[in-house]
């Protein structure tokens, strides 16, 4: 979880400097909601959507592996 | 669980495409802004849609070519999960147009609606629904799975032209289509960005293992139950 973190914090800093190197003349992008940091609470919350979901195929898949072997 | 090399695959590129798809740099667009990290998951909705839809179409053929049910149970269950991730994508392309569409001066509500991918969209998921309303009219299981597979080949015939030919003859909004000078948006390799592509790839993958994960599971349990009806 630590090495999450830190690799978080690394993107989020190239992000940052990306978004002072470009800061002029282009479409106005979300770089202020990424140097607040928040976008990551979208991405944990997709995230946990998604291992939600995940689980759940499994535990799924893993009652049917069971009827398998018992209608066997 | 067997054979589970995939699923975990599925995982870990559905999980990159969640990190990466809302991390990594996207090419900054007027008017569509961040929404073109929609690419990412509506588009690829699409994809898996068409993927399921094929081995459905595969399925049905080879029901067929020998009359064995067990094929007609697989070709109706891809063909379940791939209208499922149709009715999302259209979900998903109806709040990304709201906010990309509606916004350009001379789009109102009444120009979308006059759509021609989204009507195009429309018919294919509605003839699919003919499909399963189709199947649930028979009584008898030979006759069903002998019509019904017929009918999902018209209907895989039907989805070319209503998505992706039409849309593309007459003006769209859609990228893709004459006027905006995109040929095939999402698999043109000069098109695309590199960047998006980096995501966008194996994201379609992701989801298309997860989509054949889940109709793998609804196909086990017909399996079962109809154990009875199919001897080998």
């Amino acid at each position: 979880m630590g090495k999450l973190i830190c690799r978080f914090w690394l993107v989020s800093c190239c992000l940052l400097l990306n978004a002072i190197a470009f800061a002029q003349d282009k479409p106005e992008m979300a770089d202020v909601m990424r140097s607040n940091g928040k976008i990551y609470v979208v991405v944990a919350v997709c995230l946990t959507i998604l291992i939600g979901l995940f689980i759940y195929v499994f535990i799924v898949d893993r009652k049917v592996s069971r009827l398998e072997k018992e209608n066997r | 669980m067997k054979k589970s090399w995939w699923k975990i695959l599925s995982f870990v590129l559905l999980i990159y495409t969640i990190v990466g798809g809302f991390l990594l740099d996207v090419p900054h667009l007027f008017i569509l802004n961040e929404t073109i990290r929609n690419l990412y998951f509506h588009v690829c909705m699409w994809f898996a849609m068409m993927i399921l839809f094929s081995i459905s179409f595969v399925y049905s053929i080879k029901y067929l070519r020998g009359f064995n049910l067990r094929n007609d149970i697989f070709a109706h269950q891809f063909a379940a999960v791939g209208s499922f991730l149709g009715i999302l994508g259209y979900a998903t392309g109806t709040i990304w147009a709201s906010y990309t569409w509606v916004t350009d001066q001379s789009q109102s509500l009444g120009s979308i609606l006059k759509e021609p991918k989204l009507i195009g969209a429309a018919i294919a998921l509605l003839i699919y629904g003919a499909y399963f309303v189709l199947r649930g009219s028979f009584t008898d299981i030979d006759k069903r799975a002998r019509v019904s597979a017929v009918y999902n080949i018209f209907a895989f015939a039907m989805l070319f032209p209503s998505i992706w030919i039409i849309p593309r003859l007459v003006g769209s909004l859609h990228p893709g289509a004459p006027g905006s000078d995109s040929g095939n948006p999402a698999l043109n390799f000069k098109d695309i960005d590199s960047r998006l592509r980096m995501v966008f790839y194996p994201a379609i993958i992701g989801w298309t293992l997860l989509g054949v994960w889940i109709a793998t599971l609804k196909i086990r349990l017909q399996l079962i139950k109809d154990k009875s009806l199919i001897n080998g």
